[in-house]
């Protein structure tokens, strides 16, 4: 039990350390940023001017060392949310990542009071 | 109990209904309102004749400032032109006109056939410095005041309310 539990540890701490020395990977970025010209596209899957403009944007974030994170932050401060495809935590739509779980929640204990009383 | 399960019924039915109407009701179409009322970015952008380049300090200068995306193969650039050369003689506002991943002689030709309202002109060669700006395609046009504050955006080719409205706000 004992020996498992520090492996465990330390798949999870040698999962965390891969984690912080991982690059950006442009690629990603691409295809988490919505071409606004286009009908449904990504970055990644457009070659309009826009997107070529964006594809140069982000490769210059990247050597001034900015994050994924950043990159996506500094995107939507320009355009908006929208132009991310998986938007940002924040107060807005603050709502719509917790409604989810609160629903989770609060389904687990109507179903866990709904069987102790059949019960 | 059952009186409970309808009222979670009911409240998933309105739940839903409700996210249908926001979404059926918002407008689709992207606009760049988020970036009203916010500061005027840093940038650094080289003249159109290469001999100097201009920054936030020259647009600290003015009363107001309006810096125009454009460029000679952009059709809708021929149809703003007028109300830019109108604009040009308004007193307290400067126009910054950037030439948006242009050629040079046909740039210079342009401002030659049309006219030149641009008090000052700069030049953005690959387009990078349109992202600051939350510029997606052109023409574009922002108006900033003294503070460096961005009070209007105007996507697309500025019509004769955009004039009147800019008119409004710079007298």
């Amino acid at each position: 039990m004992k020996l498992n539990l520090i492996l465990l540890l330390f798949i999870f701490i040698s999962k965390l350390s891969f984690a912080s020395e991982k690059t950006v990977d442009p690629n990603l970025i691409h295809k988490n940023l919505r071409c606004l010209v286009c009908q449904g596209q990504s970055i990644s899957d457009s070659n309009s001017d826009f997107a070529q403009t964006i594809k140069l944007v982000v490769k210059d974030l990247i050597d001034e060392g900015k994050t994924e994170d950043e990159i996506y932050e500094f995107m939507s401060d320009k355009y908006g949310d929208w132009i991310v495809f998986k938007p940002q935590f924040n107060t807005q739509n603050s709502l719509l990542w917790i409604l989810p779980y609160i629903a989770l929640i609060f389904g687990g204990v109507f179903i866990f009071s709904f069987l102790k009383k059949r019960q | 109990m059952q009186k409970i399960i309808k009222i979670i019924i009911l409240f998933i039915f309105l739940f839903v209904i409700g996210i249908f109407y926001i979404s059926l009701t918002r407008d689709t179409n992207y606009n760049t309102s988020s970036l009203i009322n916010k500061e005027t970015p840093e940038f650094k952008i080289i003249s159109f004749d290469d001999s100097n380049y201009f920054t936030r300090d020259d647009i600290k200068k003015n009363d107001y400032t309006l810096i125009n995306f454009w460029a000679s193969w952009c059709a809708p650039c021929r149809v703003e032109h007028p109300i830019l050369m109108k604009l040009s003689q308004t007193k307290n506002l400067v126009i910054l006109g950037i030439n948006f991943k242009d050629k040079e002689p046909q740039a210079k030709t342009f401002l030659s056939e049309l006219g030149n309202p641009y008090d000052l002109l700069a030049k953005d060669k690959n387009g990078k410095h349109s992202v600051k700006f939350g510029i997606y395609g052109i023409p574009e046009s922002i108006l900033i005041n003294k503070e460096l504050m961005i009070i209007q955006k105007f996507v697309g080719p500025l019509t004769v309310d955009d004039y009147n409205n800019i008119i409004k706000i710079v007298k």
